[in-house]
C-alpha cells in the first residue's frame, strides 16, 4: 500500500500538463507575479541533449530504423527516431481501450513541453464563423464567445510567440500578427500555379517559426527540422519559449514525473488537493492547492475529472451536466500524392527551409451553400529535396526492381519528385463518438484508463471525396498522375485521433447543464478549477487548434488571476 | 567521438547564421556547412554480429552488387545490427542465403558467393525481378529484403547522400530558391 504523503505548503496555482495550454497559463500567471506549480508527467527536458536536431542518419548505426529494425516491421517510431523526445501512439505502461466496433488512437509525449516539442508548428486562427458553427448550418453548438473576444488574445500568443505569414484578407483564414515567411520552394511555386488556375487560395504559411529576432530568441536558421526540436528556440515549444524564461523567474515550482491521480474537493465544493504518483518511486502523493488548471492534453484532462469521482461528485468532477468526455473529435485526415515529371532532372540544392511547407491553401467554399458536405478543410503541402531517411525509397525500389547501376540511375532520378498533399477537416461532433473510463482496465500506476469510442459520419466521408477530387485536380494541373486513392481502408479516411487534434471533452458553454464549463474555461461547478488544453473547445474547425489553445489559455489565465485577486476563487 | 562537442559546434553555426541574417552572408552559410561536414563520422567495417563468416560475406558481395558503393556506406553493418536484434529479420536473410546456397549448387554446383560472376549474375537476374515470383518465390522476398535494407543504408550514409546531392542539414541566415530551378520547372510544367 503506497504511503500518500500530504505536503503542507498550499500552493496558489497548480497547472497539471506543460503543453501549449500549461505553457501559456504559465506565463501569463508568472509574468503577473504569481507563483505556479507546474506538474508533468514525464521527465524534465534538456533541448541539448534531447534534441536531435542536425544529427545526420548515419551518426546513429540504425540510422533512425530502430535497432530492432522495427521501421520494417511496422513498429518503429512514430513520425520517425529523429523527432523530439518523445511521443508514442502506445506509451509504454499507460494503455487506453477501444470499445468494440471503434477506432483509435491516442498520441501522448509525457516531457516537458510536451508535444510542441515536436508538433507540426501550423499556427491558424479560426475564422468568425468557426464560433458559431449551430448558427451557420443547425449543426453542433455555438461557442459561448466570439472571434472578437478571442481576437485580442490571438494577438497576444501571436506577438510573444512570433509566426509567419501574410496579410490575405481571407475570411476563412484570418490574418494575424504576422513575421515575413520564406519564399515558396520549386514544388510549392507549382502548387501555387496550380491553384491559380483552379481558383484555389494558395498562401504563405502561419507557421509558429520566428524569422526575425523575437524576444531574445534568434531567427529561424532553416534547416528544416522543426519536427527534431529546435536547439535555438526559433519555433514554438511551450517548454523553450514559455516555461524555461517563466522558471527564471523563480515563480514556477516544477514537478516532473508526476501523474495525476485525481482531484480532491472539500464540503464547500472547492478543489483542495491533487493526488499523483510519482513514476519514479512509484508512490502517491499529493498537494494542497488553492486553485487548480487542467492542460494534461483533452483527453487527460477528461480522464482526470473523471476519475475523481467522490460521493459529492458520483460522474466525476465538474459533470453533472454529463458533458466531460462527450463531443471527442479529431480532424479528418486525408493525404494524395503524385510524382511531378516537371521536377524530374532539376539540380539539387539546399531545399529545407523551415520545417513544414511554406504555402498552404486555406478553404475556399465557406460561402458555397448546397455542398454535399458541412463545413470544410485546408491543404498542407509536402515535397523537395528533404534529408534522406530510412523508408523513403521503397517506392523506388518496388518500381525500379533490379539492382546496380539501373537501380541507382532510378533513385537518383526519383529523388525530390514527388509532392504530396494532406488534408485537415472538420470533424462534427456525434452521439457515437466520446471516451469514458473502462471499468476494467488501470495503468501501471493503478489509474483507471479511457475508453474510446469513435464513429465517423457521412458528413465526413463526403468530405474526403471532396478532398480526393481537388487533390487530383492540382497534381494533375500540376502534371502528376496521382494513383488510385490510398489508405487503410474503404473510405481512405484517417483513423480517429491519428491527425492528433482530439478535442471538445471538458466543453465550454453558457448552460451549466450541456456543458462543463463556462466561458472563461472556468468550471460551472468547481469555481477553483479551470481547464486550459484543448478540451473546452465546442467544435473542431479546418484549423489545426495549438493557437487557439494558447489564446484561450492566456485568456483564461487572465481571467483567473483577477478573479483570485478579487479574492472570488 | 563526441555528440555533444560536434552539437556545440552545431550551436555555434546556428549563431554565427543569426547573426549574419542582417547583412546576409553566402561567405558565413559556407563557413557553417563546411563546419557541419567536418563533424561527420562513420564507422567502418565491423566484425559480424549476427551472421557467419560465409554469411558476412554473401551479404558484403550482394550489398555492393545491389548498389555498387554500398560497403562504403556501411550496409552489412546495418544489417548485421538489426538482425542481431530482431530474429525474424534474422531469420529472412539467413533462410534466404541458404535458400540462395541451395539453388546455386543445384544450377552450377558451388555456394552463390563462390559462384563464378557470369553465374551470381544470372541468379540475381532472376529474383531482383517480382515477375519470377511464381517459381523463385522465396529468392524474391530475400532479395526484395536485402535491396530495400541496403538502398535505405547506403542513402543515409554519407557518401550516398552525397550522390543523391542533398545539399541541407545546415544553418543558413537566409532562405532562398534559384530563380534558374523555378524557370526550369515551370518550363516543363506547362504552367508557367
Amino acid at each position: 500500500m503506497p504511503q500518500v504523503q500530504r505536503s503542507a505548503p498550499i500552493h496558489d496555482v497548480v497547472v497539471i500538463g506543460s503543453g501549449a495550454g500549461g505553457g501559456t497559463v504559465t506565463k501569463v500567471l508568472t509574468d503577473l507575479g504569481m507563483k505556479v506549480t507546474l506538474m508533468e508527467a514525464g521527465p524534465m527536458l534538456n533541448p541539448a541533449k534531447d534534441y536531435k536536431e542536425h544529427m545526420w542518419p548515419y551518426q546513429v548505426p540504425h540510422r533512425g530504423a530502430g535497432e530492432d529494425g522495427g521501421q520494417y516491421f511496422g513498429h518503429g517510431y512514430p513520425f520517425g527516431y529523429f523527432l523530439a523526445p518523445n511521443g508514442y501512439w502506445d506509451v509504454p505502461g499507460e494503455p487506453f481501450t477501444t470499445a468494440e466496433g471503434s477506432e483509435f488512437r491516442w498520441f501522448r509525449s509525457r516531457i516537458t513541453g510536451g508535444r510542441t516539442n515536436h508538433f507540426g508548428r501550423i499556427f491558424l486562427r479560426y475564422a468568425d464563423y468557426d464560433f458559431t458553427p449551430y448558427s451557420r448550418d443547425g449543426l453542433g453548438t455555438d461557442w459561448p464567445i466570439s472571434y472578437n473576444e478571442l481576437s485580442p488574445y490571438y494577438d497576444k500568443a501571436e506577438s510573444f510567440i512570433g509566426l509567419t505569414g501574410s496579410k490575405e484578407g481571407i475570411r476563412s483564414a484570418p490574418d494575424g500578427i504576422f513575421q515575413k515567411c520564406p519564399p515558396p520552394r520549386v514544388h510549392e511555386v507549382l502548387v501555387q500555379k496550380a491553384c491559380q488556375k483552379l481558383n484555389i487560395p494558395c498562401i504563405p504559411s502561419r507557421l509558429a517559426v520566428i524569422t526575425q529576432k523575437t524576444n531574445g530568441r534568434l531567427p529561424c536558421h532553416y534547416c528544416g527540422e522543426c519536427g527534431r526540436g529546435c536547439i535555438s528556440a526559433s519555433n514554438y515549444s511551450s517548454s523553450q519559449v514559455q516555461i524555461f524564461p517563466a522558471m527564471e523567474t523563480g515563480r514556477v515550482t516544477m514537478i516532473n514525473n508526476a501523474m495525476a491521480r485525481e482531484l480532491i474537493t472539500d464540503a464547500s465544493g472547492k478543489v483542495v488537493a491533487v493526488s499523483y504518483v510519482d513514476k519514479e518511486t512509484r508512490t502517491e502523493k499529493q498537494i494542497r492547492c488553492r486553485s487548480v488548471v487542467l492542460a494534461a492534453s483533452a483527453c487527460e484532462s477528461a480522464r482526470l475529472l473523471l476519475n475523481s469521482k467522490s460521493t459529492r461528485h458520483p460522474n466525476g468532477l465538474s459533470n453533472s451536466s454529463g458533458a466531460v468526455g462527450r463531443h471527442l473529435t479529431d480532424s479528418v485526415g486525408f493525404g494524395m500524392s503524385a510524382r511531378i515529371p516537371a521536377l524530374e532532372g532539376m539540380r539539387v540544392f539546399n531545399e529545407d527551409g523551415m520545417g513544414g511547407m511554406h504555402v498552404y491553401m486555406p478553404w475556399w467554399e465557406w460561402d458555397k451553400p448546397n455542398k454535399d458536405f458541412p463545413r470544410g478543410y485546408h491543404i498542407e503541402v509536402g515535397g523537395g529535396f528533404g534529408i534522406p531517411s530510412v523508408g523513403q525509397f521503397q517506392g523506388v525500389c518496388r518500381k525500379a526492381e533490379g539492382y546496380g547501376a539501373s537501380l541507382k540511375e532510378a533513385i537518383k532520378k526519383d529523388y525530390g519528385v514527388y509532392v504530396g498533399l494532406a488534408g485537415r477537416g472538420e470533424q462534427i461532433p456525434n452521439a457515437d463518438t466520446y471516451c469514458d473510463i473502462d471499468p476494467l482496465v488501470v495503468d501501471q500506476f493503478g489509474i483507471p484508463v479511457l475508453r474510446f469510442h469513435f464513429k465517423w459520419t457521412d458528413a465526413e466521408l463526403k468530405q474526403v471525396d471532396h478532398m480526393e477530387k481537388s487533390f487530383r485536380a492540382i497534381l494533375e494541373t500540376m502534371g502528376g498522375k496521382p494513383g488510385p486513392r490510398r489508405g487503410h481502408t474503404d473510405s481512405k479516411i484517417s483513423v480517429g485521433g491519428e491527425i492528433i487534434h482530439e478535442l471538445g471533452v471538458v466543453r465550454m458553454g453558457n448552460d451549466p447543464e450541456a456543458s462543463a464549463l463556462n466561458k472563461y474555461c472556468q468550471s460551472h461547478e468547481v469555481k477553483n478549477l479551470f481547464v486550459a488544453d484543448a478540451a473546452p473547445f465546442v467544435s473542431n474547425p479546418d484549423k489545426n487548434p495549438t493557437l487557439t489553445i494558447c489564446a484561450l489559455a492566456w485568456r483564461t489565465a487572465e481571467y483567473m488571476a483577477e478573479e483570485m485577486r478579487k479574492g472570488n476563487v | 567521438m563526441s555528440e555533444t562537442f560536434s552539437r556545440r559546434n552545431v550551436l555555434t553555426q546556428i549563431a554565427t547564421a543569426a547573426a549574419a541574417a542582417a547583412s546576409v552572408s553566402s561567405a558565413s552559410a559556407q563557413h557553417v556547412h563546411e563546419a557541419m561536414a567536418r563533424n561527420l563520422n562513420e564507422v567502418g567495417p565491423q566484425p559480424p554480429k549476427a551472421f557467419t563468416e560465409h554469411e558476412t560475406k554473401t551479404l558484403r558481395l550482394l550489398c555492393e552488387t545491389i548498389v555498387p558503393g554500398a560497403s562504403q556506406g556501411g550496409a552489412f553493418e546495418y544489417i548485421d545490427l538489426l538482425s542481431n536484434h530482431n530474429d525474424v529479420l534474422k531469420a529472412i536473410y539467413t533462410g534466404g542465403i541458404l535458400w540462395l546456397d541451395h539453388k546455386m549448387e543445384q544450377r552450377v554446383g558451388s555456394a552463390w558467393v563462390d559462384a563464378k560472376p557470369e553465374d551470381q549474375k544470372a541468379m540475381l537476374d532472376i529474383i531482383a525481378f517480382r515477375m519470377n515470383e511464381e517459381t523463385y518465390g522465396p529468392g524474391v522476398r530475400f532479395f526484395d529484403w536485402a535491396r530495400r535494407m541496403t538502398v535505405d543504408a547506403y542513402y543515409t550514409s554519407a557518401a550516398g547522400i552525397k550522390e543523391l546531392g542533398y545539399k541541407g542539414n545546415t544553418a543558413v541566415a537566409e532562405f532562398t530558391v534559384p530563380a534558374d530551378a523555378i524557370e526550369y520547372a515551370l518550363k516543363r510544367s506547362g504552367l508557367g
